[in-house]
């Protein structure tokens, strides 16, 4: 346990000191004082009226923006650091492979997920120093579903990270990974394939595997209970899982996936060449 | 101490080690020699459990791969080049000596005996630093806590001859209980330092023999050089190794450490014209060796 610690606190303390690291603080920051100075917390008509509408909008671009930052700075670090000759050397030290291997995914996961998270924070105590209603109940779900989107693309980035043997290639695979989850969003390929008279239940099927679209149907859900912005998808979702059915599924899909993907990740780091 | 047992790596279409068979005992010192691509840095990768490699690798009995913590709980490893760590220095020496459960004012205290105040560089990124310096906190942190074999890739290049002869001694002071592989592109390097050397070629070992072991580890040789006439370059080569001119540039005098003697030499080499003589006593015994040139 004392190995997984260190290397975590490690990974964690050069996270810290990266320039992606205050970039990436600094865009979702930025996001929160941004969607603060336009006015989003606010009605035209009853002024100052709570939290809701900013948290939506954030967490509307969280979606697009964490994925890719998690993904392309996983790679770049973990590939890069390999192909550098950083494991060659802290890999003859003697640490185990799991320790070291899941000690790092410990740190990244909580320098993805901290800056966000802490944003969010940021927004709900400037709003109840402006005296608004704080929506505690979104906040938490909200809280809840960015961990596991977090989460899901560490995993994918993890097992990018161990499958490429070059931090180019694996940047590469990172960003098509990502660009490919993109399109796959209702605002994109899946509207053109029911279009194209695609049967409903594959373009369904795809909406559900692709864990961005289930963060944001999630996030819909929260604020729109009937879905009404998705459609007729709507009574798929609904019939099959139910409101409450469908949340547990946007929180444990992802955990999922992530934690298959990093797994996998992990039984190849073990069996290969590790620098 | 240590087993190879045909030993074999591919990558993807090349073969870099074929069929390796070596056995190493506690007290050996070995030299590994050969050229790029000769297969030292494999068979090391393989040695330290970082490479998946066909046949056994067995230290102590152990399979470096599946016993890591055992296995490399014995080995103080120095790389070639140093990796490029962005971490402070007291963080480096925080996180080896937590996994290896040794104490962090050994490994400091060896610096400081090489001449490195880790204390002074505590919040330094290891990446600033210089190629001496890296060199030598990272021999300090092999050799800051009880190893039983010493895995030294070209260990003592970027060394000053000050800090190449206390690493001379940090050696002698284990050179009984420990088993060192010091891998090399030339045996004059490290000729000094070792008792056996291997010299691989292609993936094979085409050389394995004994040799004297003579050389005291920590014997200093007293210096004396005269020049035919002054030389600029003459005078940049030497001055690194502590040797001083007494007579604008034609005599000049010193200490070299004992086993760097053929790397001294080998230095002189290129400026056998410029010389009128040579001389190198050992401290205890002057008058050891004298060459004169006419």
């Amino acid at each position: 346990m004392r190995e997984f610690w260190l290397t975590a606190q490690t990974d964690l303390l050069e996270s810290f000191r990266a320039k992606w690291f205050v970039a990436y603080t600094l865009v979702f920051g930025g996001l929160v004082v941004l969607l603060f100075a336009f006015g989003l917390t606010e009605s035209r008509i009853m002024g100052f009226t709570g939290l809701s509408r900013l948290m939506v909008t954030y967490i509307q671009l969280a979606m697009a923006i964490l994925p890719v930052f998690v993904l392309i700075t996983t790679v770049r670090s973990v590939a890069g650091d390999r192909e550098a000759g950083v494991y060659e050397y802290l890999l003859s030290l003697p640490i185990g492979l799991a320790p070291w291997y899941w000690g790092k995914l410990a740190g990244r996961f909580l320098v993805v997920f901290l800056p966000v998270f802490l944003a969010m924070v940021g927004a709900i105590v400037w709003g109840s120093v402006k005296g608004a209603e704080v929506p505690w109940v979104l906040f938490i779900w909200y809280t809840a579903l960015l961990m596991a989107l977090a989460w899901c693309f560490l995993g994918i980035g993890m097992l990018l990270s161990t499958l490429s043997r070059s931090a180019d290639v694996a940047q590469a695979s990172a960003f098509v990974v990502w660009l490919t989850l993109l399109l796959f969003l209702d605002l994109i390929l899946l509207g053109t394939l029911i279009r194209n008279q695609i049967p409903p239940e594959t373009v369904v099927g795809i909406a559900l595997a692709n864990p961005m679209q289930v963060f944001r149907t999630a996030a819909m859900l929260l604020l729109d209970s009937q879905l009404v912005m998705l459609g007729p998808s709507a009574y798929v979702i609904l019939d099959n899982f139910g409101q409450a059915g469908y949340m547990a599924y946007a929180i444990v899909y992802p955990m999922l996936v992530g934690t298959a993907c990093a797994l996998g990740g992990y039984l190849l780091f073990r069996r290969g060449d590790l620098p | 101490m240590i087993r190879f047992e045909q030993v074999s790596k591919r990558f993807r279409r090349q073969t870099v080690l074929k069929g390796i068979d070596l056995v190493i005992e506690r007290g050996h010192r070995v030299a590994l020699v050969g050229s790029n691509g000769a297969g030292k840095t494999t068979l090391i990768r393989c040695l330290l459990g970082e490479y998946v490699c066909q046949g056994k690798v067995r230290v102590d009995g152990l399979d470096p791969r599946s016993h890591r913590r055992d296995v490399l709980g014995k080995i103080g490893f120095v790389p070639q080049l140093p990796p490029p760590l962005k971490m402070p220095v007291g963080q480096l020496i925080q996180f080896a000596s937590g996994v290896c459960g040794a104490d962090p004012r050994r490994m400091e205290a060896v610096a400081t005996r090489l001449g490195l105040d880790a204390k002074a560089f505590r919040h330094q990124p290891f990446v600033k630093l210089s190629g001496g310096q890296k060199q030598k906190l990272l021999i300090s942190i092999a050799l800051g806590r009880d190893t039983e074999l010493l895995v030294m890739d070209e260990p003592a290049a970027n060394l000053d001859p000050d800090a190449r002869q206390i690493f001379f001694e940090l050696l002698a002071e284990r050179q009984g209980r420990v088993a060192m592989l010091i891998s090399s592109h030339r045996l004059d390097e490290v000729a000094a330092l070792v008792n056996r050397v291997i010299e691989m070629d292609q993936g094979l070992v085409v050389l394995d023999d004994r040799v004297a072991d003579l050389v005291d580890l920590t014997s200093r040789l007293r210096c004396r050089l005269v020049l035919t006439r002054a030389d600029d370059a003459f005078a940049r080569a030497v001055t690194p190794w502590g040797l001083r001119s007494l007579d604008q540039g034609i005599t000049w005098e010193g200490w070299v450490a004992g086993a760097d003697r053929l790397r001294f030499i080998g230095l002189l080499s290129r400026y056998a014209a410029l010389l009128d003589s040579i001389r190198l006593d050992a401290a205890t015994e002057p008058g050891l060796a004298e060459v004169r040139y006419a």
